[in-house]
């Protein structure tokens, strides 16, 4: 079985933001909530890298080991989904996460928090597939149509790869082999608890 | 702090109130979604949908068992040509895919290209025609709009003369509308048409045409994976044109290939060069020249490439002299060491491409900027192969193909000029009487003088009478996807738009035309519909004619421009003649009839070949071409074709020639897409050939050059009886009493480009690029300083230029001064140079900041259209400046701070927030160009049309640029300015 994951070639991204536009097009996420951005270190500066950030669907997901109502659950492929008519908007996963992925609506005018929205691997929730109330709640289910997150497939210049770690691991290392520099699969040891040696 | 232009979160708080106010009553979509975001309560009477919901049950494709279509059209936010792909399903675009089978784009889109889908969806377009009374919009039904527009137009015609009105078009019109909208000026009778070429590449289309024959991409965007060194000056492909970084990035990977990015600031391409090299604005020349000393001290260059191909580089090697490493340092601040080494890398890691952009164009230098990165590219050998080229980077879907069609003030289609054989030729086309066109307009003379441009409407405006050639000043204009905030000198613009006594708008968007000004009357706002609601064909930056499908049928009432063009033809009295060879079907215009009609015409460009069902075949078969060479795998229904036939395309579609990948490649036969140098400026000049030297295209059969072809040289080769009966006919028929003077380019046959094609020759014969183009006011390119420099130090003082002047020019310059052009004139207004700038005397002092201009990746042009798509907006909320940190810190600006930018200009000024940052450095300032909306401070929401106010607001650039214009195309100068900068 495949375990999908993201991987994001920090020497090809150019922060051009399609991966931002791409995941909002595709799941008609609102204003204010962003399940993908891209940031940048040394904006500006020699040394100024970008990587494009959501969800990684990780390994023994922090996120699931905190949520009070047990929201989070595993798919088959290893993506870490969560069931929002479970989901309370407490903000823990928010803290647990290493990598800022869960966004709130803003429910009430005092601060309250709607249900948790996060990155779905463009594999929608716990219900039907490519049904309409799945759609209406999280937005594309395109694995199940076959398809990728449309994030990486739309990648302007082929930065952001996703699919199975194996195979995007492989297509990381022959790059870096062909053109001699990379500085890593960023994130890697952090949410799959192994780094990628090239 | 406010490192980043965006930081990943939105402002919601600011925007979600503006949203609020501008949004009409109701549940709409984006009312609900607002609210889904925003708060429970009005998704409790959703019921079944829990408050998790992001989205309206309303929206995508909901109905998963309804059909889904698929149509392929042309994204269009830059001019690398994206395949966007639309699903459809029961006439509503539902979703976007990618576009894996298109060679140029393999799947991927930027911000812009990946959020398209929002733009037939956005509810804050123009919905229905409009009409301003008494400064307030009225709605109006199409017909009424068309007729008092009509109306007013001809009653302005018989009272001050065709040359009152103003024509101003649209890049993102297809082939085929620019080409009708050409069309459009012709039948009406004046050359006052132009569109945003004028602001992006006018200089680089006559810099580069008058080097080598045409002034287009001479590779493409796939070619640059070839290359061993690609050097970028004066763009930024990185936000500008990101899919073309994929093929950069990948050429870079692949060959190990440098990546030199020369630029004053540290681009977000340069975060990915091997090297950068920081120069001050404005000294382009300085450093190519320092470049080329270094070259021909070493003897790097290509002599053998020279003396075959090149006229007058020994001209080129004087000035380069003088730029010594020294002088290169002190006038434009790189050191010489820096610069040897680009020198050795880009004349030695051969095969090397030069990519340029707006910051080279833009300037009042820029056709002689442009010349001299031609030669460089000359000097070393680097045009007409794989890997090499001038990869000039256009802006718009389909800028290039708007500048081949001709929608210019200084030509007709195709290149033909505007003389009386251009337009016999046109005529004979559109099959018309050449007197009964000539009556269209005021004079003989007027026909053929080229009419005011873009940049220059408003000078023509309000400029007394007595400064302008023509009959009389502008009084109207009409202006078809075009934004108002692109041109220098806003405030002046301003004054021009309360001055015209007729203003029609017709746009997707309202654009800044529409609120900019305090008009009260006589404007009106029509709702064309976008790119993605209308078929055609449009030219990518590497000439290949991709076909666009309909998307959707056009929303609200908006309407196509051919329809619009042609409801307006008939009110004013012509669309019997310029429809006549046109097929329309109750008010629809047929794009494909449109180019059949532009092949039958455009023999000079070779956009002759392309007809609507090879365009479409190629559409159709994407996935069959080569990403590399673009061209056709064997076996498959385009073998041997290069992608979307880019241009030449020598004949008629039926001789099925391939197009042309790389211009001037004599290592391929004429008829597999090879070239040369065109033979366009004579054959001799003082004693010197002119013909390229021991030099051909593969399988020619006059080893050697050669002049164009006309009947005459045909029969002189006794070539002549290998045309046909049929061909000789239309021969004798164009050419009349003189048939030996028809050419391949008159020939409305195609014989004589067939006949040349088969001996192996090139229609518009073989000559020699130009290092010396001596009908240019700089036939070698010298430096200039800009109108507006800081450094006074490099420019005359006033009474040296007084003395310069007194002597009718007999007086040079002092030394180690670069003075712009004197006062001059052209396109029938004043183009002032020495005296303005001499003005920098004054004002250097306290405007001692060096203003600039460019693109974000988020947004577009005049950015109505993206800035109004809710998800680049999100993404970009404020207008900016960028200031070093050493500057900020000497005015005492924190990053984020409100700050007034003033300019040295009718005490100009706009209010923006500061991004402190080491990408421009000390005494840089550079400010995107997208914005508007605000004006002088003045936030001016409240004058768009109720419900097509952009989301985001904000100051434009051009409100504190400056005079300053290029002296061949009149290209204004935006990237080179003075400025001050305080907080606000």
């Amino acid at each position: 079985m495949a375990r999908l994951k993201f991987l994001c070639d920090a020497d090809r991204c150019i922060e051009c933001n399609a991966c931002v536009t791409a995941c909002k097009n595709e799941n008609e996420v609102p204003w204010g909530i962003n399940r993908r951005r891209v940031v940048t270190i040394n904006d500006g500066k020699p040394g100024e890298r970008s990587i494009s950030m959501a969800c990684m669907h990780c390994t023994d997901a922090p996120c699931a080991a905190v949520c009070p109502v047990s929201c989070f659950y595993g798919t088959a492929d290893g993506l870490v989904l969560h069931d929002k008519d479970l989901c309370i908007g407490c903000g823990y996963c928010f803290y647990a996460c290493p990598f800022g992925a869960p966004q709130y609506p803003r429910v009430g005018n005092f601060g309250g928090r709607g249900k948790m929205d996060k990155c779905t691997y463009c594999a929608g929730g716990p219900q039907a597939d490519n049904s309409a109330v799945e759609y209406a709640q999280y937005g594309a289910n395109r694995l199940a149509e076959g398809k990728l997150p449309l994030c990486a497939e739309m990648c302007s210049t082929k930065a952001l790869l996703a699919g199975d770690g194996e195979i995007i691991a492989a297509i990381y290392k022959e790059r870096v082999q062909r053109r001699g520099y990379g500085s890593g699969a960023w994130g890697w040891r952090t949410a799959y608890k192994e780094g990628l040696a090239v | 702090m406010l490192i980043k232009r965006s930081e990943g979160h939105a402002a919601r708080q600011r925007l979600a109130s503006v949203h609020q106010g501008f949004s009409p009553g109701g549940l709409d979509r984006r009312g609900f979604l607002r609210q889904a975001g925003l708060g429970g309560a009005g998704l409790a009477a959703l019921g079944g949908i829990g408050p998790g919901a992001v989205r309206p049950a309303a929206a995508g494709p909901t109905n998963f068992g309804a059909p889904i279509e698929r149509r392929k059209n042309v994204c269009t936010h830059c001019s690398v040509g994206c395949t966007v792909i639309a699903e459809v399903q029961e006439g509503v675009w539902v979703g976007q895919e990618p576009a894996w089978e298109s060679p140029i784009n393999r799947g991927t889109h930027c911000a812009k290209g990946a959020s398209v889908r929002e733009i037939p969806h956005g509810d804050r377009r123009l919905k229905y025609p409009l009409k301003l009374v008494g400064g307030e919009w009225r709605r109006i039904g199409w017909d009424q709009a068309l007729d008092e527009i009509a109306a007013k137009l001809l009653e302005i015609r018989e009272r001050s003369t065709p040359e009152a009105v103003f024509w101003l078009g649209s890049a993102k019109f297809t082939n085929e509308a620019a080409y009708l909208f050409r069309k459009l000026g012709a039948f009406w009778g004046t050359n006052n048409t132009d569109h945003q070429a004028r602001i992006c590449h006018s200089t680089t289309v006559a810099g580069v045409a008058n080097t080598w024959g045409y002034g287009a991409m001479t590779n493409s965007y796939n070619d640059i994976r070839n290359a061993r060194t690609i050097a970028i000056m004066g763009g930024n492909p990185a936000e500008a044109h990101p899919i073309a970084m994929q093929h950069v990035l990948i050429g870079k990977e692949q060959n190990r290939a440098h990546l030199i990015v020369i630029d004053p600031r540290f681009t977000r391409t340069a975060a990915h060069a091997t090297e950068h090299v920081r120069i001050r604005p404005g000294t382009d020349i300085p450093v190519i020249w320092g470049i080329l000393w270094h070259i021909f001290q070493n003897g790097w260059e290509d002599k053998e490439f020279i003396r075959q191909r090149v006229y007058g580089m020994e001209d080129v090697r004087k000035e380069v002299e003088k730029w010594n490493p020294e002088e290169v340092q002190r006038v434009s601040g790189v050191p010489g060491e820096q610069l040897k080494r680009v020198a050795q890398i880009f004349a030695t890691q051969k095969p090397s491409t030069l990519v340029w952009c707006m910051g080279s164009t833009q300037k009042t230098v820029g056709t002689a900027n442009v010349r001299a990165y031609s030669i460089l590219l000359l000097a070393t050998g680097n045009v007409g192969a794989p890997g090499t080229g001038a990869n000039i980077f256009r802006g718009h879907t389909n800028v290039q193909g708007a500048t081949d069609m001709g929608l210019d003030v200084s030509t007709l289609p195709a290149y033909y000029g505007l003389d009386e054989n251009a337009w016999r030729h046109w005529c004979r086309v559109w099959e018309v009487d050449y007197d009964w066109m000539l009556r269209r307009f005021v004079s003989e003379k007027l026909m053929q003088t080229p009419g005011i441009p873009s940049t220059r409407w408003f000078d023509a405006v309000l400029l007394p009478r007595d400064q302008i050639e023509q009959p009389t000043n502008c009084k109207a204009m009409v202006v078809m996807g075009h934004g108002g905030n692109t041109v220098t000198r806003m405030p002046e613009m301003v004054k021009g738009l309360e001055a015209l006594e007729l203003l029609v708008i017709a746009d997707p968007h309202p654009t800044t035309y529409a609120q900019v000004s305090n008009r009260r009357d006589g404007t009106y706002a029509l709702p064309a519909c976008t790119s993605f609601e209308c078929s055609g064909s449009r030219a990518a930056s590497n000439r290949s004619l991709q076909w666009g499908d309909k998307v959707v049928d056009p929303v609200f009432e908006s309407r196509n421009d051919y329809d619009i063009m042609y409801a307006l033809a008939q009110r004013l009295g012509f669309a019997g003649e310029m429809f006549k060879n046109i097929e329309v079907r109750d008010g629809a215009v047929s794009a494909e009839s449109i180019l059949r009609e532009i092949n039958r015409g455009a023999w000079a460009l070779g956009f002759t070949g392309q007809s609507p069902e090879r365009l479409k075949l190629h559409m159709a078969n994407q996935e069959h071409f080569d990403v590399t060479t673009l061209r056709g795998r064997e076996g498959t229904p385009v073998a041997g074709e290069t992608y979307c036939l880019p241009w030449p395309c020598w004949g008629t579609p039926e001789m099925k020639h391939p197009g042309t990948h790389i211009l001037y490649n004599t290592n391929l036969h004429v008829k597999e897409g090879g070239g040369t140098f065109r033979a366009r400026f004579g054959v001799e000049r003082n004693g010197e050939t002119l013909l390229a030297e021991d030099s051909w295209s593969k399988g020619s059969e006059i080893q050697g050059g050669y002049p164009e072809f006309t009947v005459a040289v045909l029969k002189r080769l006794g070539w002549f009886d290998e045309l046909t009966a049929t061909e000789k006919e239309v021969i004798a028929r164009v050419g009349g009493d003189a048939p030996d003077r028809v050419s391949w380019s008159t020939d409305l046959s195609g014989g004589i480009i067939r006949v040349a094609m088969e001996h192996g020759c090139l229609p518009y014969g073989n000559g020699k690029a130009r290092a010396n183009a001596w009908n240019l006011p700089d036939p070698v390119p010298v430096h200039r300083e800009p109108i507006y420099t800081p450094r006074t130090d490099l420019i005359p003082d006033a009474s040296q230029v007084a003395v310069m002047q007194a002597s009718n020019g007999k007086v040079a310059a002092p030394a180690g001064t670069y003075p712009t052009m004197p006062d001059r004139r052209g396109y029938r207004v004043p183009h002032l140079g020495l005296s303005v700038q001499m003005r920098s005397h004054q004002v250097a002092r306290d405007f001692p900041i060096i203003l600039t201009s460019g693109r974000l990746v988020e947004y577009e042009g005049g950015g109505e259209e993206t800035r109004s798509n809710k998800w680049l907006a999100e993404l970009q909320q404020d207008m900016f400046v960028e200031i070093n940190p050493r500057d900020a810190e000497a005015r005492g600006i924190r990053a984020k701070d409100w700050v007034w930018v003033t300019g040295p200009e009718s005490n100009s000024r706009a209010r923006v927030k500061a991004l402190v940052t080491e990408r421009v450095g000390p005494g840089v300032a550079f400010m995107p160009f997208h914005f508007g909306g605000w004006f002088m401070g003045e936030d001016r929401r409240r004058f768009y049309p109720p419900g097509t106010d952009p989301i985001v607001l904000g100051e434009s650039a051009n409100t504190v640029t400056t005079y300053g214009y290029d002296p061949v195309t009149f290209m204004q100068e935006t990237k080179v300015t003075l400025c001050q900068i305080r907080s606000a």
